[in-house]
């Protein structure tokens, strides 16, 4: 068990491993998002009220959902880090931050874009789009802090303590359409009871979900690795791995 | 142009890129989402690159250093 956490927490092992992972990860992402964004687009039929600018939360919802779990990742992540000490878990940290603010800019920008023709306005200071604004201002403080320290081990403690300051503001997000019911309306997926939803919008809306979980899985690997790459290259297996590369390169230009 | 998928919401092609006049809003919010989602994969992917050639260019310069002392 000891052993397993150990070779968990090696940078060298997780690039090893994810590597393998990551094609079949690729394929499975790309398919789901096709899949996801047709089926919203093109098939599913169009809101009685908001006509087809309804289609926009087959984009909204997920990216806010990633929003909010990607914050979570980080926190955990920083949390890791600051117990045991655990390289990697900084790592993961340093991938999650500029993600989760990627994708709280697209939740505020897509709801921003769909809150025009059904709200009839941009923007409005609502409990839930003020508290979405804080957690991008999390995320690139979290980026910004990073980049303020010279030193990494300095910098990965303040970036954890910020991050889980921070997690006051996820309940408050949750509970937002609840205790201030202002403008944007509750949750329309609760893990208790059927979705306030027909299921020919729902169907589509889930396979979203699920593409951008794996989006976010995909895209978290992809930024840890090259963190991986970057914290590492002074080591032998990287630079191995430089020249193995070329090597791989130079003898496919040569068959051409 | 007259498509017909089974179970296609459309009545035609260019009734669906109209979007029932909310092209700009639909069509804007899934082209931003789209820029941003390849920007987060191509990111890594040329951070990577240049990690490993600047690697490449660093085993170079000592191998010929190398060279140039063993003469």
């Amino acid at each position: 068990m000891w052993r397993w956490f150990h070779r968990l927490g090696s940078p060298r092992w997780f690039y090893q491993t994810s590597g393998r992972w990551l094609p079949w990860l690729a394929v499975l992402t790309l398919a789901l998002l096709v899949i996801g964004t047709l089926w919203g687009l093109a098939f599913a039929p169009e809101d009685a009220r908001q006509g087809n600018s309804f289609r926009i939360i087959y984009i909204h919802v997920p990216v806010s959902f990633l929003a909010l779990a990607g914050y979570y990742v980080m926190a955990v992540a920083g949390a890791v880090n600051l117990i045991w000490r655990i390289k990697l878990a900084d790592m993961v940290m340093t991938a999650a931050a500029p993600l989760g603010a990627a994708l709280t800019f697209l939740a505020l920008f897509t709801g921003a874009i769909w809150g025009k023709p059904t709200w009839g306005t941009y923007w409005v200071w609502d409990a839930r789009i003020t508290s979405m604004l804080v957690l991008l201002f999390l995320y690139l403080g979290v980026v910004v802090l990073r980049n303020s320290f010279s030193g990494r081990d300095t910098a990965g403690k303040a970036c954890a303590i910020l991050a889980l300051v921070g997690t006051v503001n996820i309940p408050i997000i949750y509970k937002s359409v609840d205790w201030w019911f202002t403008l944007h309306q509750p949750a329309t997926i609760k893990l208790s009871g059927a979705p306030s939803m027909h299921p020919d919008m729902f169907k589509p809306l889930l396979v979203m979900i699920l593409a951008y979980y794996c989006f976010y899985a995909l895209v978290l690997i992809l930024n840890t690795r090259t963190e991986i790459l970057h914290r590492e290259r002074r080591t032998a297996w990287v630079n191995d791995l430089a020249v193995s590369e070329l090597a791989v390169t130079e003898l496919t230009s040569n068959e051409q | 142009m007259n498509i017909q998928f089974d179970g296609f919401y459309f009545e035609s092609l260019a009734e669906f890129f109209a979007m029932g006049g909310h092209a700009t809003y639909v069509w804007g919010a899934y082209g931003v989402a789209l820029v941003v989602m390849v920007w987060l994969v191509v990111r890594p992917l040329l951070r990577r690159a240049s990690i490993l050639n600047e690697l490449r260019q660093n085993l170079k310069k000592r191998q010929h250093s190398l060279y140039e002392e063993s003469r």
